[in-house]
């Protein structure tokens, strides 16, 4: 039984998953919440139930993800669901993102605050378009991990020969896109082989279940723990006689670790100043690590504010007016050359223009195609933006944090699109 | 360097607690008007955590709102004002009980009766009245399936509603606060929070509660399968016959509109392992409004329900 203790200090993983209903995906998030215990009594029966109203022999488990009457009835998975569950190991916050071909911008919002994406594979199909265009999302999302669940292995005889097939494709695909850790595991989901419980199905596999990887894949490594960056969010001065002279930064570190004493260039204005404290509801602390929110203060009283970015001076970003990136279009009205958006970089959001649509990717060759002139829902493309005022920004193959950034329409205040920084020009 | 090898990681409470507060600063500053929602119950208890965290040593850049039904657990009201008092912050209260002098909401009767489903109005009401244009409230994915699918940043329409299919993409931790003139944003910082995870930071921070979510002796009645506190502002069927029994709650609603459990566990180290061990979530154990039907909560969400 657990104990508070148990599951006090558990680092938090986060999950994307990628696969159609077909693939049964939503079953295998099924098994996993249901074999880690994580399904209540209550959610249990109301499953059961609605699995008996539909005329089910079995109980479904993909029922448990399906969150809105219209997916309920219609049988589809409409939007990204957010779900958590924790074993003794790890506490986990997965992303549901639906795998129809139309839906790529839920993919790419769960792939990007994801450690790891879990990308089902069909063992009959085998390495399909939409394989290859999650794949792709994950690898220009710089999503750090990636496994292959690869599933249905009881619809192939529980076949090695299958296996291997299928992972030589998929090694042939994440090679050709550099991903940087990969792993294929031969599941069923429905019959729960591999999932949370090893079996003796397969017994040609010694690797671990989907779980016992993601219990244990290594997570610590993917911070950038070296480029200090800090986007200012809030100015917290006190108006009381007892912190009259407290003006403090307050923030999520971006990456690097804080230190009192660290040099401090604070951009775009250029201004140098050391950090004189990292703080934390009032309270020194000895460092800052990436995703702390802390407040920072300095030693000299500069000139900052919301959307200024305090980085280290020996290893700045790039201030720049012209950036280039690879694009994530959302929105049914298409981006064209000349369109003028809303760019929201980390803290600051600017004006912007785009210069052109330099190219848009085809999924089945995964290579850039000379442009069509616009992007289209779901297009995957790089474009070039002029903006407004100056952005300090980093590659996003460098830093996930001050390398992205969303687009705005102003006119109907809608996020239609997602950007990932390949180079920006020095202003 | 060495600091390549710092192989230190935040533990889950801590990153949870940093998106958090993330998110409250984000809040404060692209929007004019925000709004803390606090209800005594244990969620929007760690939301004033949060929001400590956040502004401290500054006052919030918000005031704290408390929609009143009038049909509250005393408990949480005494506990209410105290915590108020000794934050020092200021404190708007909607009360239901004015909405229906008022007129504009019509009041349930029979023993079923709850002011539930009255609050919407009363919170869209406040919400007017002091032009707030995001309000932050301690809701969570775990809680309710259509939940899950809710953005962090929730818009509303200026009728108040929700469209489940027309959400914007939220990415990274870029948060698109922009919204009309009277529109406004719901923003749920802790969604990705569980009960347990609330629980440990409860434990964690050392944060005092009301007495009602520790096991004690309380006069209730059983319907549908739930035990309901005895007042004044629950009409009984003749057959439902009080009786005491060491009971605690797990949330904190209405009195018209929630259970308790059967429970020893009167200190939070044991709630926490009861928590744990628990096999039934708690919406479905100890709140009456979402056992309606399938959608209920998706359906009371559409209209402006938090």
């Amino acid at each position: 039984m657990a104990t508070s203790k148990e599951f006090l200090d558990t680092e938090l993983l986060r999950l994307v998953t990628a696969g159609s209903v077909d693939d049964g995906k939503s079953t295998l998030i099924g098994r996993l919440l249901y074999d880690t215990k994580q399904i209540l009594v209550d959610q249990l029966e109301h499953i059961e139930d609605a699995s008996r109203r539909r005329g089910h022999d079995y109980v479904d488990l993909a029922l448990l993800t399906d969150g809105l009457r219209a997916e309920r009835e219609q049988g589809i998975t409409i939007d990204v669901a957010y779900r958590s569950f924790v074993t003794p190991r790890r506490r986990f916050q997965l992303a549901d993102a639906p795998g129809h071909v139309q839906y790529t911008r839920n993919m790419v919002t769960g792939a990007s605050t994801a450690d790891v994406a879990v990308i089902l594979v069909d063992a009959r199909k085998g390495v399909i378009e939409q394989t290859r265009r999650h794949s792709y999302i994950t690898a220009i999302l710089e999503t750090p991990h990636v496994v292959y669940a690869v599933n249905k292995m009881d619809l192939v005889d529980f076949s090695e020969e299958r296996f291997d097939e299928i992972a030589l494709e998929l090694a042939e695909l994440t090679s050709q896109l550099g991903l940087h850790d990969e792993t294929a595991i031969p599941v069923s989901a429905l019959k729960g082989d591999n999932v949370v419980e090893s079996t003796d199905a397969m017994p040609w596999y010694a690797g671990p279940t989907l779980l016992e990887h993601l219990e244990t894949v290594e997570i610590f490594g993917d911070r950038n723990t070296q480029d200090r960056r800090f986007p200012v969010q809030w100015v917290i001065r006190p108006m009381a006689d007892e912190h009259h002279d407290y003006r403090g930064y307050a923030g999520r570190v971006a990456s690097g670790i804080w230190r009192a004493g660290d040099e401090v260039v604070v951009l775009p204005s250029g201004a140098r100043s050391r950090v004189a404290s990292v703080d934390a509801a009032g309270e020194q602390l000895e460092d800052a690590l990436p995703g702390q929110s802390v407040t920072i203060r300095l030693e000299d009283d500069v000139d900052v504010s919301r959307g200024d970015l305090l980085a280290d001076p020996e290893q700045p970003p790039v201030t720049a007016r012209e950036v280039t990136a690879r694009v994530s279009w959302m929105s049914e009205k298409p981006l064209e050359d000349r369109a003028r958006l809303l760019v929201k970089h980390t803290t600051r959001t600017v004006p912007a223009r785009v210069e052109e649509i330099v190219s848009v990717v085809d999924i089945l060759t995964l290579t850039d195609q000379a442009s069509p002139g616009k992007l289209e829902l779901n297009d995957l493309g790089v474009v070039r933006f002029r903006l407004a005022e100056p952005l300090a920004v980093d590659p996003y193959a460098l830093n996930r944090t001050t390398g992205a950034f969303i687009l705005i329409d102003e006119s109907t205040n809608d996020t239609v699109g997602a950007g990932m920084v390949i180079e920006a020009q020095s202003d | 360097m060495s600091q390549s090898l710092d192989r230190r990681t935040l533990s889950h409470l801590d990153e949870l607690e940093a998106e958090a507060i993330h998110i409250m600063r984000e809040i404060a500053a692209e929007r004019e008007r925000p709004v803390l929602l606090f209800s005594g119950g244990k969620d929007s208890i760690v939301m004033l955590r949060l929001a400590e965290k956040a502004f401290r040593p500054a006052k919030f850049p918000f005031p704290v709102m408390h929609v009143d039904t009038g049909h509250n657990f005393p408990e949480v009201i005494e506990y209410r004002d105290r915590r108020v008092q000794e934050l020092g912050e200021r404190i708007v209260v909607a009360s239901v009980q004015e909405s229906i002098d008022k007129g504009r909401v019509q009041e349930q009767t029979g023993p079923r009766a709850s002011r539930n489903q009255l609050q919407t109005t009363t919170l869209l009401d406040a919400i007017e009245e002091h032009q707030f244009d995001a309000a932050m409230g301690g809701a969570r994915r775990d809680e309710e399936r259509a939940r899950a699918k809710e953005r962090i940043f929730s818009f509303r329409d200026d009728f108040g509603q929700w469209n489940p299919r027309a959400q914007r993409p939220e990415l990274w931790d870029l948060y698109n606060a922009r919204i009309r003139k009277g529109e406004h944003i719901r923003v749920f910082p802790i969604s990705n929070w569980t009960e347990l995870d609330v629980w440990q930071y409860i434990a964690r921070e050392e944060l005092e509660l009301p007495k009602i979510y520790f096991s004690h002796e309380r006069e209730v009645f059983k319907r549908d399968g739930m035990l309901y506190a005895v007042s004044e502002f629950v009409e009984r069927f003749p057959d439902e016959e009080p009786f005491t029994a060491a009971v605690r709650f797990r949330t904190v609603g209405d009195m018209t509109c929630t259970g308790g459990v059967v429970s020893d566990a009167a200190t939070i180290e044991e709630v926490v392992t009861e928590i744990a061990a628990t096999r039934i979530t708690e919406r479905g154990e100890t709140r009456a409004d979402d056992r309606v039907s399938e959608a209920a909560m998706e359906d009371r969400k559409r209209v402006g329900y938090f």
